[in-house]
């Protein structure tokens, strides 16, 4: 079983590609705001879910979806989803 | 304006099978270096021609010019165009500045066409996912990607281009109708700089349709750097190819306002169509509109067809090249041994769709520029309905300093033509 540090180190690396300022990435918490914080253009969040999917094998519904906000909001789905 | 902009060119991109930049390209055609290679899958899928052109090493390029968040959602057609109009804005000596920097750039547009698009997402990616019933699993880009107008929105945003922003499609005339739409546009007062061009992506399922219709040269797979055989007697069908090929049009207030250096002027341009009659239809085309295309870009240039030094022809190696040079002799009112100077860039890079007519002005550009006429290769064996033209052919490049107007066309499926007039700049 994942630690939530294990899974943050992975959701920050896999959120990297979709990051415009990799500065951004340097300063990363739980709290940080995936839209406002790290700019990931909101067109491309469909595409972050995927990853998480993929990274993860888990099946993310669409509302579960739409209520990550921030780098912990994502890390907890993922936490949560596999027990 | 009140009254009309000349236009001129200041800056050229190009992404071609046998070469990126216009230094290589200039030394590619100088060389008769061939981008035409052998492609293992065509053999594995049964395609009659097994070789093609597509530009090398653009994996390693792409990392120069575009950003990993920029590159998701590219395909190849998107990516060829993105480096060919960055390399054709920077060459012109304009600063591509960053999204940050909110400036947009309101007199600046493109007419950045393609044949066929994003047939490579849309084929491996889009079909398949689609029917397998896994529509949630596309992602967010497949839009952009497979859109039609996806080469050109993707440019205006990497640039910051604040004018006129389209994909034109004309099939084989798509680059040419390009540059001269583009030069339209300027002329009229209704933009400064405008990117003017074409790409292509490369993929199995565009040429494909062109292997099934027999148009494709099978003869030479075992010989790939002689299978691109325009005007000889053993030409037995084009050689498919890609990339992209980009200019960089400004009125020459713009560019006399920031001391751009300048390539070439387009005098003049025409686009018409066949009608398909005539002798013209879908695939063929009807030598009176090509020989009226022809005759209107000269008379807008305002030359007279005997102080035209080169012609870059359509020439794709298919039964229509003797034809072709019949309607430039016909447009031109020149017995064949005061005819221009006769090359084909496509024996070097094959027919990259889309992207030709863009390549091709391109090089017509680069010819003018640097005074030589590259050697149109593979044509030793001259057709034999081109024996009286014969002395104006090419055949290995001629460094000609002197060199002043060259016409270039291109005709394409659709009976759609294309040609337009360049000549070296002075003031």
């Amino acid at each position: 079983m994942s630690s939530q540090k294990e899974v943050f180190a992975q959701v920050v690396s896999l959120l990297k590609p979709f990051v415009k300022s990799p500065e951004a990435l340097s300063n990363v918490t739980m709290e940080t705001s995936i839209l406002k914080d790290l700019k990931v253009n909101s067109a491309r969040l469909v595409d972050v879910v995927l990853e998480i999917e993929d990274t993860f094998g888990i099946a993310v519904k669409d509302d579960d979806a739409d209520k990550v906000k921030t780098v912990g909001d994502a890390v907890n789905l993922i936490l949560a989803a596999k027990g | 304006m009140a009254s009309e902009s000349r236009v001129v060119v200041t800056g050229l991109g190009v992404l071609a099978p046998n070469a990126h930049g216009t230094l290589d390209f200039e030394r590619a055609l100088r060389e008769g270096r061939s981008g035409i290679r052998f492609h293992q899958e065509l053999r594995d899928t049964h395609f009659a021609c097994q070789v093609g052109g597509i530009p090398e090493n653009v994996e390693t390029i792409q990392r120069e010019y575009l950003a990993d968040e920029e590159l998701y959602g590219m395909n190849a057609n998107m990516i060829y165009a993105a480096i060919a109009a960055i390399d054709a804005w920077k060459d012109a000596g304009l600063e591509r500045l960053p999204p940050e920097s909110d400036a947009v750039d309101w007199d600046a547009g493109a007419v950045l066409g393609t044949g066929i698009g994003g047939m490579d997402t849309i084929a491996t990616t889009l079909v398949p996912k689609t029917d397998a019933g896994r529509v949630n699993r596309l992602g967010s880009a497949m839009v952009e990607q497979v859109m039609s107008s996806g080469n050109s929105a993707r440019v205006a945003g990497l640039l910051g281009l604040g004018n006129q922003v389209t994909t034109n499609s004309s099939a084989c005339n798509t680059g040419t109708e390009a540059v001269i739409e583009a030069f339209l546009r300027i002329r009229e007062g209704r933009a400064q700089r405008m990117i003017a061009g074409g790409s292509e992506g490369h993929s199995k399922y565009i040429w494909a349709g062109f292997d099934a219709m027999k148009v494709l040269n099978r003869t030479s797979n075992e010989d790939p750097t002689r299978a691109s055989r325009p005007m000889s007697a053993s030409a037995a069908g084009f050689i498919p190819g890609s990339g992209a090929g980009v200019l960089l049009l400004e009125s020459l207030q713009s560019a006399a306002a920031r001391g751009a250096r300048i390539y070439a002027e387009v005098l003049g341009g025409c686009v018409n169509c066949g009608g398909h009659r005539m002798g013209g239809s879908m695939t063929a085309p009807n030598p009176t509109g090509v020989q009226r295309c022809i005759r209107g870009a000269v008379a807008m240039a305002g030359v007279s067809p005997g102080d035209i030094d080169v012609i870059n022809g359509h020439l794709t190696a298919t039964f229509a090249d003797p034809r072709e040079v019949s309607s430039w002799s016909r447009a031109l009112d020149l017995p064949p041994e005061r005819m221009p100077l006769l090359q084909s860039t496509k024996s070097l890079i094959g027919h990259a769709l889309g992207a030709a007519g863009g390549i091709e002005c391109v090089a017509s550009v680069l010819e003018l520029k640097q005074g030589f006429v590259h050697g149109s290769a593979n044509c030793e064996d001259v057709h034999p309905d081109l024996t009286e033209f014969a002395s104006r052919i090419v055949h290995t490049t001629v460094d000609m300093p002197e060199i002043e107007i060259i016409a270039k066309a291109s005709f394409g499926f659709g009976d759609v033509n294309g040609c337009v007039i360049f000549r070296k700049f002075s003031d």
